[in-house]
C-alpha cells in the first residue's frame, strides 16, 4: 500500500509538470508584446528592457520556459506590478484563505451529498427520492453567485444571523467562532452544486451496487437489511463516488471565484478576478497555477482513499 | 439466479423491440419532467427569438427620472434598473445573448470535442494516447480557472468568455466520443468499409459519426446547461459581455451594486438563467434517458430485501410429505417488464428430504433458479413476485412468514450458495470478515470466537491454512478456492437445507468434480438437503438422488436419478441427456437442443416443448398436458413419452 502511494505520488509529478506547460502556453498565448502586457501601460522604457531580460522573451520558447521554470522551482513567480509585492507571497496568503472556504464546502457536499444519495437511493420511487431527486436538480442548475445574493438578503440584510461579507469582523473579530460566522453563508452556497452531482452520482451508484450477487449473498446470509445497505452497499458505492469526489474538489475551487467575489472572501477567486481586470497577468499565472496544483493534490488523495477502501487496485 | 433473470430481461427485450417499440419522442413526453422542461425551455427561445417583433421598450434607452422603478410599476412591468432602463426588454434581449453564446460554445466544443473523439479512438495507438494525454492535462485543471485564464489571456469580452467556456468543455466531448468510436473501430461493419477500399476520412464520417451520434447529443444535452451558467458566471464577473452590450450574467452582475436598495434588479435576471438552465437540465436528463439504452426499461431499480408475494389464496396440502424438510407447492413467480407478464415459474411442486439431494435441471431461462430461489424470496423485485402456492420448511409456510422470520431463517436453516464465487463475494471485505459476519448473524458468539469457528469451516471446506486464508480478498483466491468459502459460509449456521445454484457452473472441470464430492461428503455428514440446481445431466448423476427437469417454467418429468438417466421417458429429457459427453464413448453424438425456449410471456396452449419436439403430434398443441405418475415415484408431462428404449431423435 505504502509503495502504490508513492507510486502515485511520483505519477502526479508529470501531471504538475504539464500543468507548467500548459500555463506557461495560455501566456504565451497573449497577444502583442508580453511585458508591456505584463506590466502595463504605464511602463517606462527600462522596465519593459529589464522584464525582457529577465524573463528571456527575446530567446526561443523553450528556453523561455525552462528559464520561467527554474524561477518558479526557485519559488519566484515574479512581481505583481499593481500590488508591487511578489507574486508568491500575495498568493501564499490569499490561497490559505480559500483553503478554508473550498475545503470546509467539500466536506459539506460529501457529508450531505452522500447522505441524501443514499437516501434517495433506498426509498427508491418513494416522494422522498423524489423530493431528493427534485432538489438535486435545482441544486446543480441554481448558478451560485445568484443564490450567494440571494441568501445574503435573506439572512444577512433582512434576518441579520450571518455577516454578508468578509472573513472576519473588523472590530473585535479573528477568532474561531467569527472565522465560521463569516464562513458559514459562502462554504454553503458554494457547496451547493457539488452536493447536487454528488448525490446524484451516489443515488446511481447505491441502484448499481444494490443489484449486485454480492448483495443478495449477504441477504442470503441474514445480515440485516440495515446491514446490508449502509455497510455492504456503502462500501462499494464509496469506491464509485470517491473520485468524483476529488474531481468535484475542482469544480469548488473553481466556484470559489464567483462566491469569494459576492462575499468579498479574501481568497485566490476575487483575487484573480481583480487581477484580471487589471491585467496583471503574472499574478493570474501564479494564482491558476498553485490552485491547479492543489486540484492535483485534491485528486491524489481522493485516488489514496479510493485504494484504502478497495483491496483490488492495491 | 442472476443468469435466468438477465435471460429473461433479454428476452422481455427482444420481445418488446419485436412488437411495438415507443418511439424516442413518445418516450420524451411520456417523461412530465423532460416535458415540463421541454416546454419552459421552447418558450423561452420562442420569446427571445420574437423579441424584435415584441412591443417593448428598447433595452439601452436610459431614463435617469425613471430609475430603479419597482416591478409592476406603470409601463415597465419588471421595474427599472440604475439607469431608467426598461428590465423586461433587457431580460428578454438580454436571454438572446445568453442562449446564442451558450449554444455556440456548445456547438464548438461538440465540434472539436467530437473531432479528437473520432479521431483518437479511430486511430488509435500513439495517436490516441498523444491526444488524450492531452486532454487529461487540460482536465487536470479545475474547469472554470482555465476558463478565467483564457480570459486572461485573451481579454474580457463576450467573444473571448465564448471561446474560453468552449474550450474547457471540449475534455467532455473529447473522452464520451473516443470511447465509443475506439469501441466502433473494431466492429466488423468498420473493417468490412476498410476492406471495401473505403478512405479513412469517409470511413470516420460516413460509417463510425453516425454511430457516434447519440453520444454527441447526449453530451450536448448535458453540458450546454452548465455552459450558459459558466457564460452567465463570466459575465456576472465582467470578465463576459461589456457594455453597452448585456447578457443575463452582466445584468445580474450590475444588479448586485444595488442589491440592499433594489434587490429586483438582481434578482430578475439571476432567475431567468436559473429557468432557462433548469428546463435544459430537465430536458437533457430525458434525452440521455431516452438515448442511453442502459437506463431503458427500468434498468436502475433497487431489488428489495425480499421477494413481493401476492397470493390471491393459499392453497390447502392435500397429503402433506412426512418426510420432507423443503415442501414447495404449485410455486408461482412472474416478472413485470413494461406492461408485459413474464410467467418463469409456472406452478412447481418439489421437496426435499433429510440428506437428500434434489437435482433441477434445464437450460438458461428455464425458470429453475428463479423456483429455487423463490423460496427464500431472493427474486428480486422488482420486477419479480411470487403470485401463488406454498414453501413449507419443517411445515412452517415461508410466504406467509414475516421478513424478520425469513432473515432469522436466511443463512440458518436455508443456506445459499451461488454460481460465480467472485461475483457473489464482497469483492471489499477479507473472507474472514464474511464469514464472520454469517456466523454473527445468527449465533451469539464474540469476535474471537466466531474467527476461530470460520478457520473451522475453512478447514471443513478443505482450505490449506485456514488462519491465513481468513485475511485474503476474494480476489486473491483461485476460483475454486472461493466457491469453498462460499460452501463454508453455507455450512456456518448448520443449515438443514442448501440451495446450490449451479455451484460447479464457473469453474473448471477438475475443480468441479472436487466441489461436488464436497458437497456430496458434507451434506452426508450434516443430513443436510440440497436443491441442486443445474444445466448438466452430468453434474446430477455425481450427486443428485432425485431430478427435476424443467422447461419453460413447469416439470416436464421427475424421478429417481438412475431410473431417468437410464430411461428417460419426456423427449426434452433424453435430448438434454444427449448433450453429456461420456468419456470412453467418442463415436456418441453431443446433440445439441436445436431452436431455443419458448419467451414465457407467450407460451403455446399445449406442450411448450412441441416446437422443438421431434415427437410432437397434432394433440400435443391442442390442450395444456397435466403431469401425470409414471411408474414407480415417476411423473412426467407427455402424452406421447418415450417408453424406456434409447432416444433416437
Amino acid at each position: 500500500m505504502t509503495s502504490y502511494i508513492s507510486k502515485r505520488l511520483l505519477a502526479a509529478i508529470p501531471v504538475l509538470f504539464g500543468l507548467t506547460i500548459i500555463v506557461f502556453l495560455i501566456m504565451a498565448m497573449i497577444p502583442g508584446d508580453p511585458a508591456t502586457a505584463i506590466l502595463g501601460s504605464y511602463a517606462t522604457p527600462e522596465n519593459v528592457e529589464k522584464l525582457n531580460r529577465d524573463l528571456g522573451l527575446d530567446k526561443p520558447m523553450f528556453q523561455q520556459y525552462l528559464i520561467w521554470l527554474t524561477n518558479l522551482l526557485h519559488g519566484d513567480l515574479g512581481r505583481s506590478y499593481t500590488l508591487n509585492r511578489p507574486v508568491l507571497d500575495e498568493v501564499m496568503e490569499r490561497f490559505s484563505a480559500t483553503l478554508i472556504l473550498a475545503g470546509t464546502s467539500l466536506i459539506l457536499c460529501s457529508v450531505f451529498g452522500l447522505i441524501a444519495g443514499v437516501i434517495s437511493a433506498v426509498r427508491q420511487f418513494s416522494w422522498t427520492d423524489r423530493i431528493i431527486t427534485f432538489v438535486v436538480l435545482v441544486g446543480i442548475s441554481v448558478p451560485s453567485f445568484w443564490l450567494g445574493l440571494l441568501l445574503i438578503l435573506v439572512f444577512a440584510v433582512n434576518l441579520k444571523w450571518f455577516p454578508a461579507s468578509g472573513m472576519f469582523a473588523i472590530y473585535g473579530g479573528g477568532d474561531l467562532p467569527d472565522l465560521l460566522h463569516h464562513l458559514f453563508l459562502p462554504a454553503v452556497t458554494l457547496a451547493v452544486v457539488a452536493t447536487g452531482v454528488i448525490a446524484r452520482l451516489t443515488r446511481t451508484a447505491m441502484l448499481e451496487v444494490l443489484r449486485q450477487d454480492f448483495i443478495r449473498t449477504a441477504r442470503a446470509k441474514g445480515v440485516s437489511e440495515r446491514a446490508v445497505i449502509y455497510r455492504h452497499a456503502f462500501k462499494a458505492a464509496l469506491v464509485t463516488v470517491i473520485p468524483v469526489i476529488g474531481i468535484q474538489a475542482g469544480f469548488v475551487l473553481g466556484g470559489a471565484v464567483y462566491i469569494e467575489t459576492v462575499f468579498q472572501w479574501p481568497g485566490i477567486g476575487s483575487m484573480l478576478v481583480k487581477a484580471i481586470s487589471t491585467r496583471d497577468l503574472l499574478l493570474v499565472q501564479g494564482g491558476v497555477l498553485v490552485v491547479a496544483a492543489a486540484y492535483v493534490l485534491f485528486n491524489l488523495a481522493a485516488d489514496v482513499v479510493q485504494t484504502v477502501l478497495d483491496p483490488r487496485l492495491r | 439466479m442472476s443468469r435466468s433473470a438477465t435471460a429473461t430481461t433479454s428476452t422481455a427485450e427482444s420481445a418488446k423491440s419485436t412488437s411495438s417499440r415507443p418511439s424516442s419522442l413518445h418516450l420524451l413526453f411520456n417523461n412530465k419532467l423532460a416535458t415540463a422542461g421541454l416546454i419552459v425551455f421552447g418558450l423561452i427561445v420562442l420569446v427571445a427569438l420574437a423579441a424584435p417583433l415584441l412591443p417593448l421598450a428598447n433595452p439601452d434607452a436610459t431614463a435617469p427620472v425613471d430609475r430603479l422603478l419597482r416591478p409592476l410599476s406603470d409601463g415597465h412591468l419588471l421595474g427599472t434598473d440604475a439607469l431608467g432602463r426598461d428590465i423586461l426588454s433587457r431580460l428578454i434581449w438580454g436571454t438572446r445573448v445568453s442562449l446564442a453564446v451558450g449554444i455556440s460554445a456548445t456547438l464548438i466544443a461538440a465540434f472539436f470535442g467530437s473531432m479528437i473523439g473520432l479521431v483518437a479512438g479511430y486511430a488509435g495507438g500513439r495517436i490516441d494516447t498523444l491526444l488524450m494525454r492531452g486532454i487529461d492535462m487540460v482536465m487536470a485543471f479545475p474547469y472554470i480557472l482555465l476558463a478565467l485564464a483564457i480570459v486572461a489571456v485573451l481579454g474580457p469580452g463576450l467573444l473571448n468568455a465564448l471561446y474560453a467556456i468552449a474550450v474547457v468543455n471540449i475534455p467532455f466531448f473529447a473522452r464520451n466520443i473516443r470511447g465509443i468510436a475506439l469501441g466502433l473501430s473494431r466492429r466488423e461493419f468498420v473493417d468490412a468499409a476498410r476492406l471495401s477500399g473505403k478512405s479513412h476520412p469517409q470511413i470516420l464520417f460516413l460509417e463510425v459519426l453516425p454511430n457516434v451520434l447519440p453520444v454527441i447529443i447526449i453530451t450536448m444535452s448535458t453540458t450546454i446547461g452548465w455552459m450558459v451558467l459558466e457564460t452567465a458566471g463570466l459575465s456576472f464577473l465582467g470578465l463576459g459581455a461589456q457594455p453597452p452590450q448585456a447578457d443575463l450574467g452582466s445584468m445580474l452582475g450590475d444588479g448586485r451594486k444595488i442589491l440592499f436598495t433594489a434587490p429586483h434588479v438582481s434578482i430578475i435576471p439571476g432567475l431567468m438563467i436559473f429557468a432557462l438552465v433548469m428546463s435544459i437540465n430537465l430536458l437533457g436528463d430525458g434525452v440521455r434517458d431516452v438515448l442511453d439504452p442502459r437506463l431503458k426499461s427500468g434498468a436502475l431499480t433497487r431489488p428489495v430485501a425480499r421477494t413481493a408475494v401476492i397470493r390471491d389464496s393459499v392453497p390447502q396440502i392435500a397429503e402433506p410429505d412426512a418426510n420432507a424438510v423443503l415442501d414447495v407447492r404449485d410455486l408461482k413467480t412472474e416478472f413485470a417488464f413494461g406492461g408485459e407478464i413474464f410467467k418463469a415459474v409456472g406452478g412447481v411442486d418439489m421437496s426435499v428430504g433429510q440428506g437428500e439431494c434434489l437435482g433441477i435441471v434445464g437450460e438458461s431461462g428455464s425458470g429453475k433458479s428463479v423456483s429455487a430461489m423463490s423460496i427464500m424470496g431472493l427474486v428480486p423485485t422488482p420486477p419479480g413476485r411470487i403470485t401463488g402456492g406454498v414453501a413449507l420448511l419443517e411445515g412452517e409456510d415461508l410466504f406467509a412468514a414475516t421478513d424478520e422470520r425469513i432473515r432469522q431463517l436466511r443463512g440458518s436453516a436455508v443456506s445459499h450458495v451461488f454460481q460465480d464465487p467472485l461475483s457473489t463475494l464482497h469483492p471489499l471485505f477479507t473472507v474472514g470478515d464474511q464469514l464472520v459476519e454469517a456466523i454473527q448473524a445468527h449465533q451469539s458468539l464474540s469476535g474471537s470466537e466466531a474467527r476461530a469457528k470460520a478457520a473451522d469451516l475453512l478447514k471443513l471446506v478443505r482450505i490449506p491454512n485456514p488462519a491465513e486464508r481468513l485475511n485474503a480478498y476474494p480476489h486473491e483466491l483461485s476460483g475454486g478456492m472461493r466457491q469453498r468459502v462460499c460452501i463454508a459460509m453455507a455450512l456456518a449456521d448448520d443449515a438443514r437445507v442448501i440451495i446450490a445454484d449451479e455451484p460447479t457452473t464457473a469453474l473448471d472441470v477438475t475443480v468441479q468434480a472436487q466441489v461436488l464430492a464436497l458437497l456430496d461428503t458434507l451434506r452426508k455428514e450434516r443430513n443436510a438437503g440440497i436443491l441442486f440446481i443445474t444445466h448438466d445431466f452430468g453434474v446430477v448423476s455425481a450427486i443428485c438422488d432425485r431430478v427435476a427437469v424443467m422447461y419453460a417454467g413447469k416439470f416436464v418429468e421427475t424421478g429417481k436419478t438412475e431410473d431417468i438417466l437410464s430411461s428417460p421417458a419426456h423427449p426434452y429429457t433424453a435430448k438434454l441427456i444427449d448433450c453429456v459427453p461420456v468419456l470412453g464413448q467418442p463415436e456418441r453424438r453431443l446433440d445439441a437442443i436445436e431452436g431455443r425456449p419458448p419467451v414465457v410471456n407467450k407460451l403455446p396452449i399445449g406442450c411448450a416443448f412441441a416446437p422443438r419436439c421431434p415427437r410432437a403430434q397434432d394433440d400435443c398443441r391442442a390442450a395444456p398436458i397435466p403431469i401425470t405418475r409414471f411408474g414407480d415415484g415417476r411423473t412426467v408431462r407427455c402424452i406421447h413419452p418415450l417408453t424406456g428404449e434409447a432416444a433416437n431423435a
